[in-house]
């Protein structure tokens, strides 16, 4: 056992370099302008709201709730989200493909999977911090405008409660979804079309069979939500919940769901040949 | 007996990309030393090197790396520095980040890291330079600043592809004799070059590639003899050509024999060239002349490359 040790030392260092290489590029590209774009949008629109209503003249915290509810439910979760680690996690090898540098990765004495891990874990944290930020500023000023009686719901009622749900939701988006775009980036050259197919599965999969549905992200953290959408119309489309389940069960079932995206997209790391010319 | 821990092997390799050939049924046993890899463009030099490296896989056959795969990556590349002609590198690095980044990849602590890095960079000249971005730097600093990432863990192989290429003089040189300072300390230095008179001064040993099969291999004087269709060249340079000319006829091996313009020299063509070193020690031996020097002059990377291969050298 004793000379396994310094093996799992060293790809733990070997990840940390990874990791720590690839977040630096991050916050900091084309890519993750308009990431910052879809996260800051609601912001800006929840902002004017909160300027044009000071001290909820016109409006009421229930219907904010609701409001917000919606946001994170139907826009974060369903457009901002998916759409920023579609365009973050797919280019996360194929950026690199692009640029021709992944051989600098390939040529490094690590394991592909700590290459695939470490690229995971940079761009999920990354995506997870920008949207975190957006959903915490969207929450301070939907309920900051409200004054005294915001500060009450936040602090002596369910609003922090709320936020933390958001929160734990906006991670798990960020893992989910980067998981499978990321797997998706290492089978298809242009991943933006089963993208889209994916992302009209996601949009279905509340009215399709319970089995189906389980092969979702939106299936697991609908069951996290801690406010309850009524939609009406086309709009219950995305918010029915069909068949509920405990978050005991949502949030195992999410990192079993992440873990298989992750294994395949290892399996196919360790197969992959650098061929810049073709790409 | 062979020892595989020291060789580089390819056991009958063949690499197709869809129904292009890379290289075909390619065996070949790569002891330590400078090696060059020579050929036309196309002929499969890159291939070979990206074989060797795991960039690409066989499609068939197996190879090893001193008894290690790339399927063994944590110990394969340890020992394994490759500088590609991949003339890229990721957006907006420096040449210094370019080094580190590589070393902590090793898991190497920060200290060590930063140690090798600046080591390296200064073996490659880089120093004033180091932490200006690559996208900045001429061909020739792109060129070093990748050597530098090949050197800066101190691998036991070096796979070159293309080296010198967008190298002055000054840095040709230098370049060459830290080649030559590896080698000398028993490992491998696997080169693939067009610059075939650089390839000659420096190679220990060549494989000559055209249209992805392996034509020759060797110690250049060994791959010389083997070819038997050209016959041999040998410089001879004495006090009384003329007779020495007169003698070699008498025997059935020689092919041309031509005087030199000031009359010292005589430019033999022999296709037994064990037999005309005989004869020439039998005629200095009788005292009939006196021998100044004695050469093979197409003992070369470009003969032997223009009689297997069939263009120009240089002009590859």
């Amino acid at each position: 056992m004793s000379t396994l040790q310094p093996d799992w030392r060293k790809r733990f260092s070997q990840l940390r370099a990874v990791v720590t290489i690839e977040m630096r590029r991050y916050f900091f590209t084309r890519q993750a302008l308009a990431i910052y774009l879809l996260a800051l949008a609601p912001v800006v629109i929840i902002g004017l709201h909160a300027i044009t209503s000071p001290l909820g003249r016109h409006c009421n915290i229930a219907e904010d709730t609701e409001i917000l509810a919606g946001i994170i439910q139907l826009f974060y979760v369903h457009l901002g989200i998916f759409f920023g680690c579609l365009i973050l996690f797919t280019w996360l090898f194929r950026g690199e493909i692009v640029q021709r540098s992944l051989h600098y990765y390939l040529l490094a004495p690590l394991r592909r999977e700590i290459i695939v891990l470490g690229k995971f874990i940079a761009g999920a944290v990354t995506t997870s911090i920008i949207f975190c930020v957006a959903v915490s500023l969207s929450f301070i000023f939907m309920y900051g405008h409200f004054g005294p009686k915001g500060q009450q719901f936040v602090f002596d009622g369910p609003g922090l409660h709320h936020l933390g749900a958001y929160l734990v939701i906006t991670v798990l988006a960020c893992f989910g979804y980067g998981a499978i775009f990321l797997a998706l980036s290492l089978i298809f050259r242009n991943p933006v079309i089963p993208g889209a197919f994916f992302f009209g599965w996601e949009t279905i999969s509340s009215v399709l069979p319970a089995t189906l549905q389980k092969f979702s992200i939106t299936f697991y953290l609908k069951n996290l939500a801690p406010v309850e959408l009524s939609g009406k119309g086309l709009l219950s489309v995305f918010t029915v919940v069909a068949q509920p389940v405990s978050e005991f069960i949502a949030i195992p079932g999410f990192f079993l769901f992440i873990g298989l995206a992750l294994y395949f997209a290892c399996w196919r790391m360790r197969t992959i040949e650098i061929s810049y010319a073709k790409d | 007996m062979a020892d595989t821990n020291r060789e580089i092997v390819f056991n009958n390799v063949s690499k197709f990309y869809g129904e292009v050939l890379g290289v075909n049924r390619v065996s070949l046993t790569i002891p330590p030393g400078i090696t060059s890899l020579v050929g036309p463009n196309g002929s499969g030099k890159t291939t070979l090197m990206n074989l060797m490296t795991g960039l690409i896989r066989p499609t068939e056959g197996t190879l090893s790396v001193c008894g290690l795969g790339p399927d063994q990556p944590e110990e394969f590349f340890a020992m394994v520095g490759y500088c590609s002609q991949f003339d890229s590198f990721p957006r907006g690095i420096t040449g210094f980040d370019l080094v580190y980044n590589g070393l902590m990849l090793h898991g190497y602590e920060y200290e060590k890291a930063y140690r090798l890095a600046m080591e390296a960079i200064d073996r490659a000249g880089l120093v004033q330079a180091a932490h200006r971005k690559v996208a900045g730097y001429s061909k020739g600093m792109r060129q070093r600043i990748r050597l530098a990432s090949a050197i800066a863990h101190h691998p036991t192989i070096l796979v070159l592809d293309e080296p010198l290429n967008g190298l002055d003089p000054m840095a040709r040189a230098e370049t060459i004799a830290l080649f030559q300072s590896i080698a000398q300390e028993g490992l491998h230095v696997i080169v693939s070059s067009h610059i075939l008179h650089e390839v000659d001064q420096i190679s220990d040993q060549v494989i000559l590639l055209s249209s992805g099969y392996v034509v020759a291999e060797g110690p250049i004087h060994d791959v010389r003899t083997d070819v038997t269709d050209h016959p041999m060249q040998i410089m001879v340079r004495c006090s009384d050509p003329a007779l020495l000319a007169s003698k070699i006829f008498a025997m059935n091996h020689a092919v041309e024999a031509k005087l030199h313009t000031d009359g010292k020299g005589l430019l033999v063509r022999t296709r037994d060239v064990n037999n005309f070193y005989l004869l020439l020690n039998q005629i200095v031996e009788s005292g009939a002349l006196e021998l100044e020097a004695v050469a093979p002059a197409d003992d070369d990377v470009n003969s032997v490359y223009q009689y297997l291969i069939g263009s120009e050298g240089n002009s590859i």
